[in-house]
């Protein structure tokens, strides 16, 4: 790069990718049982279609996906056992059990797609119905997204290659062996959203990586695909961080990366789109790093969606009988979430797993007051002020939580990293975060109920006036009948003012 | 010190306070905060569940006793110690403990009604300030979940006592996990 830093703050992390990639990628065989969590990661569960008993084949589609989710479909052939609340990466959730014939027999009605012959709509259809999601771990739908890009008529798709926590490599061991798919993938993905280029980026510490992308484009030499090296700092994966460094255009806080033109999608992504396209085969399997010392030999393996990953890390050879486990943890050492289990399975968002031994990941250390060094706000790759977000979410300030901009917190853990007092602080804005939601909806629960009262009291008001008026009326009548039958008015009716 | 040199100094302070004095007094009648708006502001920071714990038939009564001085922020349950706290911060006063003369802050509650024993006698239906109870003479009622308040005001009217109130499970907060660092 020229002068310009590639992001604001971030990290030089050490890698420890070489332990995995030293070795191809390891295919796991197909679980005896699936466990498909209906939602895979993107926060939003899929509904499912089919009812316990029903025989399902490798790829038929068992859920359907709304709004932030996809498709989803059977990873191994069998029978649908049943829906169960089951230990997810995600913490607990519904998930269905899929009972495994050992046959593995394929759908019948998977094909291969003629995509060049496809127009953007049927296209985009295609990979909606294939359950491709963003397999960097977001598990959005690919296809949602590219629609949304089209919609907005984007210029530049972008691959995102720049794997920047130190533990995960499943991309980069992707992009050495299936380079060729994840170019088809971006040519699809190109027809799918209009965009007129894609820039494939990766870390400039992945050049085994850049130079497999860089022979499959020299065999499709026609496609507007160009690759593109950047330096290494976490985290650069980040999609506005990405977007800043390829493009140097800024996403608004408040927008999406369509409003500057740029749609950004994983290159494992990709891959999944190319066997979609060539193979027919839909989302179900992905590369998930297993490292960390307390597994046996760490590898990056594919794996059915669904495999618990008990069974991943038995086909590591294990856990290491030297260096016990300490943590589970699923995702980047940096971003990762902690496993409780390792009976939880295989999601499309889930893209390493750490066997933690003593040493992987440093101690937690005892939470010291802070003390305003600012190194957090140096390091802050969105220019937030850590402390100060630290300080208001302490005296639960949301004013000025809102006012020091929780919301662009892209939660990456760079101010945890350095913070000389070991401060949790992701972890406590995520908290303040999820505070904020649940107080927003109760808000908006009380502006409901305010409104019903409304509407409930002027009910019985406009009740109590129309019977106040039917009684005036009868009244009347009454009184009219009581003129013309003779003198036997009270004194009463006789003071009535009331007109005749 | 003689008085030609006192007298205007003097006069010139008088007039100076007098003239800020007007200017205050402009200011202060202008500014008047608008008591409706007060109400409303207030209003916005009760829970809306007009249970009628404060002694108040609902909440914007309570907000309009509130906003004249005729009742003091102490006195909401449903709203608990935070409710307390943004009242204290709206109206400039001291936060404190809530009275416990009326009521005690319980978790988010829900009515249900016991269907199988219900006799469709339609007396909780007025009675819900929200209209959250559906249900005709003679059949079956049943409260719309979404739209209870857990005020319990439809408690008192049922003949058979079949609505009880529950506690909502809390909407599960996504757990506080901390990976550690690499």
């Amino acid at each position: 790069m020229n002068g310009r830093p590639a992001i604001r703050g971030g990290l030089r992390l050490d890698g420890h990718k070489s332990r995995p990639l030293t070795r191809p990628i390891l295919a796991v065989p197909a679980p005896r049982t699936a466990i498909l969590a209906l939602d895979q990661g993107s926060g939003e569960p899929s509904q499912p279609l089919l009812d316990p008993g029903a025989t399902v084949r490798a790829g038929t589609r068992v859920a359907s996906g709304c709004g932030a989710s996809a498709d989803l479909h059977a990873p191994i052939s069998g029978r649908l056992r049943e829906y169960a609340t089951l230990p997810t990466a995600n913490g607990p959730g519904r998930c269905l059990v899929i009972e495994g014939d050992d046959r593995d027999e394929p759908d019948p009605a998977l094909a291969a797609i003629e995509w060049r012959a496809l127009d953007a709509d049927a296209l985009l259809e295609r990979l909606a119905g294939g359950g491709v999601a963003g397999l960097g771990g977001a598990a959005f739908p690919a296809a949602g997204k590219l629609a949304l890009a089209r919609a907005a008529g984007v210029e530049w798709l972008i691959l995102n290659g720049a794997e920047c926590e130190p533990w995960i490599c499943c991309d980069d061991a992707l992009m050495r062996e299936r380079a060729a798919d994840v170019v088809l993938g971006a040519q699809v993905m190109l027809a799918a959203c209009g965009a007129a280029r894609a820039t494939i980026a990766v870390e400039d510490d992945k050049p085994e990586a850049l130079a497999a992308l860089a022979a499959a484009l020299a065999a499709t030499p026609d496609a507007p695909i160009e690759i593109r090296a950047l330096p290494a700092i976490f985290p650069l994966g980040a999609e506005g961080q990405l977007i800043a460094a390829v493009t140097g255009r800024e996403v608004p806080h408040d927008g999406l990366p369509p409003r500057v033109g740029v749609v950004c999608q994983n290159v494992g992504t990709a891959a999944a789109v190319a066997d979609l396209v060539s193979r027919g085969t839909p989302c179900i399997s992905r590369i998930v790093t297993v490292s960390g010392s307390g597994v046996q030999a760490p590898a990056n393996v594919q794996a059915r969606i669904g495999t618990p990953i008990a069974e991943l890390i038995a086909a590591c050879g294990g856990y290491s009988p030297e260096r016990s486990p300490e943590r589970l943890v699923a995702g980047g050492s940096l971003t990762g979430r902690p496993l409780a289990s390792d009976s939880v399975p295989v999601t499309k968002g889930l893209n390493c797993v750490i066997v933690a031994a003593a040493g992987d990941l440093p101690p937690r250390a005892a939470e010291m007051p802070c003390i305003r060094c600012g190194d957090c706000a140096a390091v802050c790759p969105v220019a937030l002020l850590p402390q100060q977000l630290h300080r208001a979410a302490q005296a639960g300030d949301a004013a000025g939580l809102a006012r020091f901009g929780l919301a662009d917190c892209i939660e990456c853990g760079c101010c945890d990293y350095v913070c000389p007092s070991a401060i949790p602080l992701t972890a406590r804005f995520r908290a303040a975060r999820e505070r904020s939601r649940l107080h927003e909806q109760e808000r908006h629960r009380a502006l409901e109920a305010r409104e019903r009262y409304e509407r409930h009291r002027a009910r019985l008001a406009r009740r109590a006036e129309e019977e106040r008026s039917a009684f005036e009326q009868a009244r009347r009548l009454a009184r009219g009948d009581g003129t013309t039958s003779g003198p036997g008015q009270d004194s009463g009716r006789s003071r009535d003012p009331d007109r005749d | 010190m003689s008085a030609s040199t006192l007298l205007p100094a003097v006069g010139a302070a008088a007039g100076l306070a007098a003239t800020l004095g007007a200017v205050l007094g402009w200011v202060a009648a202008r500014v008047r905060p608008d008591p409706a708006s007060l109400v409303e502001r207030i209003d916005a920071l009760l829970p809306q569940t007009q249970c009628g714990q404060c002694l108040y038939p609902g909440c914007r009564p309570y907000a309009q006793a509130i906003a004249a001085g005729a009742a003091d922020i102490d006195r909401c349950p449903p709203g608990g110690e935070r409710t307390v706290r943004d009242l204290a911060a709206l109206l400039g006063r001291e936060p404190r403990p809530l009275d416990p003369r009326y009521g005690t802050t319980l978790p988010p509650q829900l009515a249900v009604i016991d269907e199988s024993r219900c006799i469709g006698c339609a007396l909780c239906l007025p009675a819900c300030p929200v209209d959250a109870i559906v249900g005709a003479p003679r059949y079956m009622h049943t409260v719309i979940a979404a739209q209870c308040t857990g005020c319990a005001l439809c408690l008192p009217p049922c003949p058979v006592d079949c609505i009880a109130m529950v506690d909502v499970a809390a909407p599960a907060a996504t757990a506080t996990y901390h990976a550690g660092h690499a």
